[in-house]
């Protein structure tokens, strides 16, 4: 048989609850339309919500959805550095879920404390257990404070802010910023990759900086690098630090924070111990806890491997893993987009693999970073992901993809524009 | 169990017919690729053009356009260069088929 997927595969692929399901259906074929099951999301960010809304647009009444999240609303990591910038507010990058019930989903705010794998069962602080038929874990990232002894306690982290999840500590940031005398350094401190969002944290430096020569001239920004150099748009970033921000930026690229000083405000390097008046550490990262708690963890005890095609995890195909958690495919970012973009993949799968039908073989996949170095001015990294059968794994297509040839306000337009639609597609 | 035996085997045969045609939602996935900058579905709340309602033909004009550097762009000339000639006429055919 010319199958694209083999009938073991496939089988194993719908997962024993969608068979009973399809059974019940076709045991009552004029009987009303009764969901064949239900799919508990877990994280209401750019991937999980994604996936509940289109589950509910694409798949109508016929799968009942479930959308945990323990944060009220949704706060964008993406256009959050323009806060720290002071152009744009919280609110700004702060949207509701509500509307995701006119479709169907139903919104749970709550804290996952356990994942029955075995029972299919999702395990709630406020609420009784709910089971499922299909899981999707969309749990961002946490960090290894284990790797930055002197940050590795709740107090030091209230003081020594990383601000890499947008919210509360974004505003708490910006007020130790707004609080620095002017003649103050900012040091940040970026992990090796892969981390969440490659241009961000030199989005972040334009930023502080852009606020520094506006409102604190004689202040400085201290980029130390773990990495050994610019690890997105390097050329863009450089020329925007030489053109709008020289004497303001310094970088320092093989610079790895290895411990903070929360007390004396110092970074420590190998070689280093360097002072700061507020400093920005963003610690190594791994798959959110959610996903550890799941055993979905598969590789170097950080991420999460998955099925292309399906989303689902190398662990279960009963679960499917979105965005920043999965372990990347090769060139692929962990962004806002792409876990947008992961999560239609599996909204479209699980639609399929519960009625009992064959998923997409060859799914396609694309990402646009914007990153404001100024107020305005924005530039990008695109590129274009198609899944490679022979190598199992999505590979970006040849001659698309890359940059802008510099930075302008037109893009600042469409970078605000990409906002206002990405959040629109994420949460209606 | 006469039922259960009947469904079971129905289950199975749809599998080798459906996997020998193309999905007949192939049109509408790849169109979701397009919905980060130019909305859900191609109705756009702002910057990137709305797609929905827009005639096949100019779409996949447009698209070739983008594609040999005839048409300007800040980002399209490279998402577009990522797509097949076959992939833009089903992602065409789908905004074509909806409302604008």
């Amino acid at each position: 048989m010319n199958l694209p997927y083999s009938r073991r595969e496939f089988l194993q692929a719908l997962g024993a609850g969608a068979a009973i399901g399809a059974l019940a259906s076709c045991a009552t074929p004029s009987g009303p339309a009764k969901p064949v099951g239900r799919v508990i999301v877990i994280g209401g960010g750019f991937g999980g919500a994604t996936a509940a809304r289109y589950l509910r647009m694409w798949g109508g009444n016929s799968i009942e959805v479930f959308l945990i999240d323990r944060e009220a609303n949704f706060v964008s990591c993406p256009i959050s550095n323009l806060v720290l910038g002071g152009s744009r507010s919280i609110d700004y990058v702060t949207r509701s879920r509500e509307k995701l019930r006119s479709l169907g989903v139903q919104l749970i705010r709550d804290n996952v404390t356990g994942i029955d794998r075995d029972k299919k069962r999702v395990r709630l602080t406020r609420i009784e257990d709910l089971p499922y038929d299909r899981l999707i874990v969309s749990p961002g990232v946490d960090f290894l404070f284990d790797q930055l002894p002197g940050l590795n306690n709740v107090e030091a982290q209230k003081q020594v802010l990383h601000a890499w999840k947008a919210g509360p500590d974004t505003v708490a940031l910006r007020r130790q910023l707004e609080a620095m005398p002017d003649g103050g350094v900012f040091v940040m401190a970026i992990p090796r990759a892969p981390y969440r969002c490659p241009p961000g944290p030199y989005e972040r430096a334009c930023q502080v900086a852009s606020y520094f020569k506006k409102s604190k001239p004689k202040s400085k920004v201290l980029i130390l690098d773990a990495n050994e150099d610019v690890i997105s748009k390097p050329a863009l970033f450089k020329a925007a630090w030489n053109n709008l921000y020289k004497g303001i930026i310094e970088y320092r690229n093989n610079a790895e924070a290895k411990d903070v000083d929360v007390k004396g405000r110092l970074v420590v390097t190998d070689f280093d111990k360097i002072k700061g008046d507020v400093l920005n550490v963003i610690p190594p990262m791994r798959a959110g806890d959610v996903a550890r708690v799941a055993g979905l963890i598969t590789a170097n005890n950080r991420w999460c491997g998955v099925n292309w095609q399906t989303m689902q995890s190398v662990q279960d195909p009963n679960v499917h893993v979105l965005g920043d958690a999965t372990l990347s495919a090769p060139l692929m970012p962990k962004s806002g987009h792409m876990a947008n973009q992961h999560a239609k993949v599996a909204a479209a799968a699980i639609i399929e693999l519960m009625h009992g039908r064959v998923p997409e073989q060859a799914p396609m996949m694309n990402n646009t970073c914007y990153s404001f170095v100024s107020d305005t001015d924005v530039i990008h990294v695109a590129s274009v992901h198609r899944y490679d059968a022979a190598q199992k794994t999505m590979v970006t297509v040849p001659g698309s993809g890359g940059v802008s040839a510099s930075a302008s306000a037109l893009e600042g337009d469409f970078a605000l524009g990409w906002a206002q639609n990405i959040w629109a597609d994420i949460l209606g | 169990m006469k039922t259960v035996i009947a469904c079971s085997v129905a289950l199975l045969f749809p599998v080798a017919a459906l996997a020998q045609t193309p999905s007949p939602n192939v049109g509408r996935n790849l169109a979701a690729t397009c919905a980060n900058c130019h909305g859900t579905d191609g109705r756009s709340a702002g910057g990137a053009a709305s797609l929905a309602g827009v005639a096949a033909d100019t779409t996949i004009q447009r698209m070739r356009e983008f594609q040999e550097g005839k048409r300007s762009a800040t980002v399209m000339h490279q998402i577009s260069k990522g797509y097949s000639s076959e992939q833009i006429a089903a992602i065409a055919a789908y905004f074509a088929s909806l409302k604008p």
